[in-house]
């Protein structure tokens, strides 16, 4: 049954791929990216990794959705068609897909007891979790206090993310200079 | 966007659920799924939900730009400054243990305090970036 839904969700999520590629429409692009991350958490929520499903579904679907509409909103809604011919791109993608797919022949298997990261720290956080921090969520008593470090490194990025876009787009900027022009796609070409 | 009456209604009635689920997700997190980053990202998705149907100004007169970017840089000094005062004690950095009489009470306080400013930067960026971009489109 499990594998069943796993097909069936691993399909919808190849699909919604194929309707991004194909789409020339930024809206419904961005839509679609938002379902694609839906359903990638749903295959979380399969693999039993509810923390990371619940993140993708605010980050992913929720807030980045979002702003790829407040992106869309300053630029046009409709791509332009590409000047070069698809064929180095494909050669790329495929290139580095076979490389990726070659790799994972390596992973081990899922939920296998004998796996690498099953052997080192993780046995040790859940023996010691209760006893250390007496945090029932082993994933939070990882991410705030064992891997405390690693978390304050995340903030810092975000930090710095919300630093650089002030910087670039903030309020105090717009007396200096103007803002970018709004191209109409048709407009546009020139440009392209 | 005077004229989308069903939007505002069902919007203000959401509002307050979205904001209490976030709130539920960030003291919840060492519970269930969820900590501050999932909390400050439904936040913020909260108050840019509030902003998309009535306004950027508006949501601007409750979070304006200077309590936000207070936050942007609180949240981070928060957590940092959590590992400074478990040094203080004289334990290494980023242990909470010394922070309450029972090591355990202070791993509790210690993930407490580090969630909360997660949640705070988090959310403080996701909404400074969303009104950001609406600012320029407005000009």
């Amino acid at each position: 049954m499990e594998e069943a839904i796993d097909i069936i969700l691993l399909a919808l999520m190849c699909v919604t791929v194929i309707a991004i590629v194909v789409m020339r429409n930024l809206m419904a692009v961005v839509a679609l990216g938002g379902i694609f991350s839906l359903l990638a958490a749903s295959v979380f929520v399969l693999l039993d990794a509810v923390d990371v499903a619940f993140t993708e579904a605010a980050v992913g679907a929720g807030i980045s959705t979002m702003l790829f509409v407040a992106t869309l909103a300053l630029t046009t809604r409709i791509e332009k068609r590409p000047v070069h011919t698809p064929v180095l791109p494909l050669f790329v993608v495929i290139v580095t897909g076979a490389v990726l797919i070659y790799g994972s022949l390596d992973m081990a298997h899922f939920g296998d007891p004998n796996a690498t990261a099953m052997q080192h720290v993780s046995p040790y956080y859940l023996e010691n979790t209760k006893k250390d921090t007496g945090v029932p969520n082993v994933v939070t008593a990882i991410l705030a206090s064992y891997r405390g470090y690693d978390t304050l490194g995340e903030v810092t990025v975000i930090f710095t993310a919300g630093i650089g876009v002030i910087l670039l787009l903030g309020s105090w900027r717009r007396g200096l200079t103007p803002p970018p022009p709004h191209s109409d796609p048709r407009e546009g070409e020139e440009e392209a | 966007m005077k004229e989308y009456l069903i939007l505002r209604i069902i919007t203000k009635l959401l509002l307050p659920f979205i904001l209490l689920f976030a709130l539920y997700v960030q003291f919840h997190g060492d519970f269930g799924p969820g900590g501050g980053f999932q909390a400050g990202v439904i936040f913020a998705a909260g108050f840019i939900l509030y902003a998309m149907v009535f306004g950027v100004q508006a949501a601007q007169r409750i979070l304006p730009d200077g309590i936000l970017r207070a936050g942007i840089a609180g949240g981070v000094l928060i957590y940092a400054s959590v590992g400074v005062v478990s040094m203080l004690l004289g334990e290494n950095y980023l242990n909470y243990s010394p922070l309450a009489q029972d090591s355990k009470e202070g791993q509790h306080l210690g993930i407490f305090l580090v969630e909360l400013g997660v949640g705070i930067t988090v959310a403080s960026v996701m909404m400074t970036v969303f009104f950001t971009f609406s600012a320029w489109r407005e000009d």
